[in-house]
């Protein structure tokens, strides 16, 4: 019975340990990889709720293991997206992989379960340290930095977490990690250090750039714990707080823009996995139970399928060497697999009735109408449809169908049709049989998501969605032109802004060159006076004979006696 | 069982006092280590069972040969002794561990008995300081302890022949120290006739005006400061740190200077009465301002100093900065946040040292171009730098962080926040002479003559033992903080529990 107590997080730590110290054979890690999310599995499904683990920290008690219904389906959903990950890596020889995405999902898990300030915040530095090498996996120049990018905000989001925290312990005394009014500094410093994970709008870049630098598996990694450990932290602490609905809408919006013209298809997936979290924030915003059982489902349902999309995406970066939409196409001829698995993991975010993403994402727009917020639904369903257009239709049909781009890639590998098929069978599994992901959730759940008026107006919406994008395709917009316009907005991002980022920079670079000089020759200057003062031949660090060290205790002894004496 | 029980107290001082003539009439090298081992392990034993005994915050008072106070030696034992005397006989064993195949190289073979002998008579003087209860004792085992530390340093001549002079001006410098001391016992035994320190307590209560008495404190002040290592009388310490073999400069480091600060605190708040108008005087206008100078300018010198053990020898003046800083608020949580330091501190310069001593061990030379490149070529010994060096910034999860909180919660409470501030930006400059270390370790590549040296697990064990210990002291602060606060409380309030 003890063991099941133990953090899990633990677990994950200790086969980083084992891997580090002695797995030296391939296929042994590869193993471990997949057993340690299996176990950590079964334990956290044999949760039961309590606070488990506690640790004394510095007079202050650590609750490494706080269960409740809201962590547990956060935790489980957690420990799958790890196995599911780890098995579409079963192919990676790289030890530093390995072991970075052990250290990081047991943080992410071992997050979750924290139940106070500071242990979440000694995980929420783990999540960011051990991602980062993820990213820097890839191993060019271009991912160095964006990694160093992305540490950097990450951190930066922990240290605001720190900041938020001992403001809070300051003035209450207490490091609860619990609900808490958008009132005080505290909380805001607090809110702020979720936002930034959680990608709120103009604090999304980091997810942007890094997700699709990463390698192939760590982006299938990546997708499936930050941004998600945020909504759990926000969904904890900060339910119902009104500000999150509008966050949440505009976060619906403007990805759905940028994916458009996007043409990095991992990027377009960046994007559109923002646009999700929006959904989830303005459940939380609203902060009922039934938007609060919506967010944590559609939690649940868009790891699945967004690793799906990653893992299909990523299977085609693998075997061509390209995630670009205007160098792909027609490769359904040779992959059918992973193009089945896409479209299932593309009807999925859609949410097409019979899969995942319907019987969640209805859960909050439910929730948006019956709390009164009809504008904020009218944004949901105009943001469902974008959601339709770029990933439900661009990612499937730029990689697999559109115009032939003539390369004939094979079948992705063994271990990631596996990965594939079970996410694509869960999609189908929870889209069907939604009672079976209701159960688990926190609250009860009295909701049916197949009624007549549901389907109906889901389809609906599908439907003239599609019909929409037939139109234009048959009206004339042929892929080539779209390809063309991609890459058109493309250079407006890759060439234009940057020439002028680059005039500007050359003004600023020669009153820049100018400073720096005159700095550095400060720099140096200072740096002389300290060599001078304490360097190895200066006063403070010469070898002195015995006289003049008994001078000195002369002195300061002539010191003492005449503070002790008068 | 019982009757060997109540006779720990002597039987820590004993113990080693008595295997040093044994080590001499063995004469070979490995049975002297074994004796001297077994010698700092039992010591270790009995520390701990005292430790343990008294972590209720109780005191054991124990007559030697039946004399009661204040006409016979009284050795007391309470939370503050006691926990300096696991520190002191810990570190001993941990470096005895290691001390054997580093002490091959550095020392001629035949030497090997005479200073396993000193390493003995250095341990039986540091426990007799720690544990005694009269003040004339104090003198003789300090006596004891730097008589003995001065042939250990003189060691180091093999290697490097400056090592006889650093011994030697070591030797001037304590003479000098322990004189200043022994005058200022006896100005105090002049003025209330007796040497038991709890005696003293008593009696000196209604002579804050004497001279005499004032005096006293301000030869035993520069005395003791002598012996600590306090700026400006530091001056000793880096020559005698770098040039001592390694292995004593690892148990000095993190044991002879912390004894000295534990003589100075016992002083000021047992012997004498911490709130006397001229006391404070002497914290508020010499040992603060110094302390704090410390802080800064022995770091910037550490910044600049190209030997790592040298460097290292700054950095331990810069920590004892700290140390008094703590001492120098004259509160009970300083007090604490000066106890826990001591025993974080040792830890953390005996893992520097250590590990050090290791990555040099066989070019025997420890400049920052001697480890460069070890990073790879001998990964778990730079990991242990890595970790003490972690912890002598006071990165939070090690030993160090939680000295440097307790000590800027110690100057906030006693209002003084600007204080805390110099705290955290002295830290900044450890920052950057650590860093230059591990710049070197890892950063650079390695010299190609260097081949790739094999370390035996008898030393990778003790190593990793300390740099664990670095880390666990980080986040069980249980011990430390528990008992360092049970002493600050009983030195504060001069609580002596017989039980």
């Amino acid at each position: 019975m003890d063991f099941i107590q133990v953090p899990s997080s633990y677990i994950f730590y200790l086969a980083a340990a084992i891997t580090f110290v002695f797995l030296r054979d391939r296929t042994l890690r590869s193993v471990l990889l997949i057993c340690v999310p299996i176990i950590a599995l079964i334990q956290v499904w044999n949760l039961e709720i309590g606070n488990h683990h506690q640790v004394d920290f510095f007079n202050l008690q650590l609750e490494l293991m706080r269960v409740d219904k809201l962590s547990k389906v956060f935790g489980l959903i957690f420990c799958l997206a790890a196995f599911l990950g780890n098995l579409y890596a079963w192919h990676v020889k790289d030890v530093v992989q390995q072991i970075a995405t052990l250290v990081y999902t047991g943080s992410a898990i071992g997050a979750v379960f924290a139940g106070d300030l500071v242990s979440l915040f000694f995980y929420w530095e783990g999540t960011a340290i051990a991602s980062v090498f993820l990213i820097w996996a890839r191993r060019t120049e271009a991912s160095y930095h964006t990694g160093m990018r992305y540490l950097l905000i990450q951190i930066s989001s922990g240290v605001i977490l720190l900041a938020g925290l001992a403001v809070q312990f300051h003035t209450t005394g207490s490091i609860a990690f619990e609900k808490m009014e958008l009132s005080s500094l505290s909380s805001f410093l607090i809110f702020i250090s979720f936002g930034i994970k959680c990608a709120f709008p103009l604090l999304h870049n980091w997810l942007q750039d890094s997700y699709p630098a990463a390698t192939v598996t760590g982006t299938v990694i990546l997708s499936s714990f930050t941004t998600k450990l945020a909504i759990y932290a926000l969904a904890r602490s900060f339910a119902g707080t009104e500000i999150l609905i509008y966050i949440g809408a505009i976060m619906t919006l403007f990805p759905i823009f940028f994916a458009e013209i996007e043409n990095d298809l991992r990027r377009v997936l960046a994007y559109s996995l923002n646009n999700q979290l929006g959904f989830m924030v303005v459940g939380i915003g609203v902060g009922t139970e039934l938007a609060l059982n919506g967010t944590a489902s559609h939690a649940f349902a868009h790891i699945l399928y967004k690793s799906l999309l990653f893992m299909s995406v990523g299977a085609v970066l693998f075997r061509t060497g390209t995630s670009k939409a205007s160098e792909l196409g027609g490769l359904y001829k040779t992959m059918p697999l992973s193009a089945l698995c896409c479209l299932i993991g593309a009807a999925s975010i859609s949410a097409f009735p019979l899969f995942s993403g319907f019987v969640t994402k209805s859960l909050i727009m439910d929730a948006t109408a019956t709390e009164h917020y009809p504008v904020i639904w009218c944004v949901l369903v105009f943001a469902s449809a974008g959601v339709l257009s770029h990933s439900g239709i661009k990612i499937p049909y730029f990689t697999f169908f559109a115009h032939d781009s003539g390369l004939r890639p094979k079948e992705a590998p063994i271990n990631m049709l596996i990965a594939m098929f079970i996410t694509s069978f869960l999609c189908v599994f929870l889209g069907v049989f939604p009672d079976t992901l209701y159960n688990i959730l926190p609250y009860e759940v009295n909701y049916k998501p197949y009624t007549i008026s549901h389907v109906i107006s889901q389809l609906q919406l599908l439907c003239f969605a599609l019909l929409a994008f037939t139109v234009i395709m048959k009206l004339g917009f042929h892929p080539p032109e779209i390809r063309a316009i991609n890459l058109d907005s493309d250079w407006v991002y890759r060439k234009y802004l940057p020439s002028i980022m680059l005039r500007i920079i050359n003004r600023l670079g020669s009153v820049n060159e100018s400073t720096r000089s005159g700095l550095e020759n400060k720099i140096s200057s200072g740096e002389q006076i300290l060599l001078n003062i304490f360097g190895p031949t200066a006063n403070f660090a010469r070898v002195f004979t015995n006289g003049v060290m008994i001078l000195w205790i002369a002195v300061i002894f002539t010191g003492a006696l005449a503070i002790v004496l008068f | 069982m019982e009757q060997v029980y109540l006779h720990f107290p002597i039987l820590q001082v004993l113990i080693p006092l008595l295997l040093a003539p044994i080590c001499v009439l063995v004469g070979r090298s490995t049975f002297s280590w074994l004796i001297t081992f077994f010698g700092s392990v039992s010591s270790l034993v009995i520390a701990i069972s005292l430790l343990h005994s008294v972590s209720d915050g109780s005191s054991i008072s124990y007559h030697i040969g039946g004399w009661p106070p204040p006409i016979g030696i009284e050795y007391v034992v309470d939370s503050a002794n006691a926990f300096l005397l696991v520190l002191v006989s810990g570190i001993s064993t941990v470096v005895l561990l290691y001390a054997r195949d580093q002490i091959k190289l550095e020392i001629d073979e035949e030497n090997h008995t005479l200073f396993y002998t000193c390493y003995l008579l250095c341990l039986t003087g540091l426990l007799g300081v720690l544990i005694t209860g009269d003040v004339f004792n104090v003198f003789v085992f300090l006596e004891i302890s730097s008589l003995s530390t001065y042939v250990l340093v003189a060691q180091g001549a093999k290697r490097d022949k400056r090592a006889l002079k650093a011994a030697f001006n070591y030797l001037i410098m304590g003479t000098v120290g322990a004189t200043f001391f022994v005058i200022g016992v006896g100005f105090i035994y002049m003025a209330t006739g007796t040497l038991n320190m709890f005696d003293i307590y008593e009696r000196i209560n209604d002579l804050e005006s004497s001279r005499t008495v004032r005096a006293s404190y301000a030869f035993i002040v520069i005395g003791m400061g002598l012996k600590l290592a306090m700026f400006p009388m530091h001056l000793w310490m880096p020559g005698a740190y770098t040039y001592a073999p390694t292995v004593v400069t690892t148990f000095l480091s993190a044991t002879a200077t912390k004894v000295s600060l534990y003589v100075l605190i016992r002083f000021t708040f047992s012997v004498f009465h911490f709130d006397f108008n001229f006391i404070e005087q002497v914290f508020k206008f010499l040992v603060m301002p110094l302390a704090i100078i410390a802080m800064f300018a022995m770091s910037f010198v550490a910044i600049f100093q190209k030997d790592i053990k040298r460097m290292l020898a700054y950095s331990s003046i810069a920590q004892i900065g700290y140390m008094l800083l703590g001492v120098s608020l004259l509160s009970s949580e300083g007090l604490t946040a000066t106890f826990v330091n001591l025993f974080n501190h040792g830890i953390t310069k005996a893992t520097l040292f250590m590990s050090l001593g290791v990555l040099t061990l066989y070019s025997g030379k420890s400049f920052l171009s001697d480890v460069q490149g070890l990073g790879k070529k001998m990964p778990w010994i730079s990991a242990s730098f890595l970790i003490g060096g972690l912890s002598l910034v006071g990165i939070p999860g090690t030993a160090g962080f939680i000295s440097k909180w307790l000590l800027v919660q110690a100057t906030i409470e006693a209002g003084v926040p600007i204080l805390a501030l110099l705290i955290i930006l002295s830290s900044l400059l450890a920052i950057v002479y650590i860093w230059k270390v591990i710049e070197h370790l890892y950063f650079m590549e390695p010299h190609s003559e260097l081949a790739s040296q094999k370390v035996s697990f008898r030393i990778l064990i003790p190593l990793w033992i300390l740099s664990i210990s670095c880390l666990y002291w980080g986040f069980d602060t249980s011990l430390t903080v528990g008992t360092s606060d049970i002493a600050a409380n009983n030195l504060f309030n001069n609580v002596i529990k017989l039980n």
